[in-house]
């Protein structure tokens, strides 16, 4: 081997490793991080007890609530599975709303309610004007009906 | 017809084609952004809609993404200089990967400095320990880790190798930011930051950001081969090209 091969071998080598860290990394990332529990997770206490924790999940709608203190508010969060009280005083992000994505941090009680700190607003990754949003929303929710349509006139 | 290709990669040869790229690559950049920002802030919605209902300061995107971009694609052009440098031995791959480096650094910085103030008004927070933002904050310190371990060794030859080294090995976390948002479950993806997908960004939004991602991109041209020339300069100075060069300067 020309001591040339010999540090191709050596470069490849290396990145091939890199390589193999990175495949490890990844997994790693897959089954360890917790940025966030779902209320799932919650429910089957995979939480930590009596410690801070992030609670990421949907704002149910119809459920958020102002307290008469005017600062607290009441919500749920689910992930369509499982759904978790949040109790929260403070301001509240721009796009927080019903029916988006949250993420908060806090503790949970002992009666079950999740008591945050830090509430935040989840956005998806439609960069969309909102007349197109709304169009693809109808469109979007008629597909949904002509297929609902679809599976009863099968069952018919 | 074989072109030999190694004619290029010595500084000498090198040294003037940088030179008459560089005003070329500075045109490019500057029409490029009057084009991109034009429409960025001229030809593009004020207020977005959906699940996303943003309202002017969406517009960061057309700096964050370009800049974050290329943050990831000018790590892996330092470490493809870094590698072909290792193996071939050749002087001109060394001084390209560390011309980059800076230019590199700062789009990350500019990345970290534009989501701040993006997620400010639209997360909630300025930072979090989310798994893209964390990973982003490792590339600069690999930038910043490089570019500080090349100039800790004095030879210049060892601190070649041995930045080079570094870098290669820091290429783990350019896949790592990737799949940190893009993983093929959702579900796996407990993120704060939101996907990302150029199917669902309107036309004229999403023709802004990658004109002004080839903006960015003729601009680490531009400051690259700068920064290349000034290299080529300092490690060459003895020889009698570049003595030639500083005689006819003196003499004009």
């Amino acid at each position: 081997m020309k001591a040339r091969q010999k540090r191709l071998a050596f470069v490849a080598l290396a990145v091939l490793g890199v390589g193999a860290a990175s495949a490890l990394a990844l997994t790693a990332l897959k089954s360890n991080i917790s940025y966030f529990f779902s209320p799932s997770q919650v429910i089957a206490n995979e939480a930590p007890p009596d410690h801070v924790f992030r609670l990421g999940g949907l704002v149910t709608k119809g459920t958020l609530a102002r307290q008469e203190d005017g600062l607290t508010i009441h919500f749920d969060v689910t992930d369509n599975a499982q759904t978790v009280k949040v109790a929260y005083t403070g301001i509240l992000p721009d796009l927080f709303s019903e029916g988006s994505g949250v993420v908060a941090k806090g503790r949970l009680g002992p009666d079950g309610v999740f008591y945050a700190d830090e509430v935040l607003a989840k956005h998806d990754e439609d960069y969309m004007p909102p007349e197109v949003a709304s169009t693809l929303k109808t469109a979007h929710a008629e597909g949904v009906a002509d297929a609902a349509a679809g599976i009863n006139g099968a069952s018919n | 017809m074989a072109l030999n290709w190694f004619k290029f990669a010595s500084p000498a040869s090198f040294y003037p084609i940088a030179g008459r790229l560089v005003p070329v690559f500075w045109a490019l950049t500057i029409v490029l952004l009057a084009v991109g920002l034009y429409w960025g802030f001229f030809e593009t919605v004020d207020q977005l809609g959906g699940n996303n209902p943003q309202k002017e300061y969406y517009r960061i995107i057309f700096i964050h993404v370009p800049a974050a971009w290329m943050s990831m694609w000018l790590y892996v052009v330092l470490v493809g200089w870094a590698a072909i440098g290792l193996v071939f031995n050749t002087r001109l791959s060394f001084m390209m990967a560390n011309a980059v480096a800076p230019t590199g650094a700062i789009f990350t910085f500019l990345a970290l400095w534009t989501g701040a103030f993006w997620g400010r008004p639209s997360w909630g927070t300025y930072w979090d320990w989310d798994p893209r933002l964390t990973s982003e904050l490792a590339l600069f310190f690999l930038y910043i880790g490089y570019i500080a371990l090349h100039s800790a060794i004095d030879d210049t030859r060892r601190a070649d190798r041995a930045a080079g080294l570094l870098a290669i090995v820091g290429l783990v976390m350019v896949p790592v930011i990737f799949w940190s948002i893009n993983c093929p479950d959702p579900n796996q993806c407990a993120a704060l930051h939101q996907r990302s997908n150029l199917m669902r960004i309107e036309g004229n939004i999403l023709f802004s950001m990658l004109v002004m991602t080839f903006a960015f991109w003729m601009y680490s041209f531009a400051t690259g081969f700068m920064r290349l020339r000034s290299i080529i300069l300092t490690r060459e100075a003895d020889s009698t090209w570049v003595q030639e060069i500083l005689n006819k300067e003196n003499r004009a």
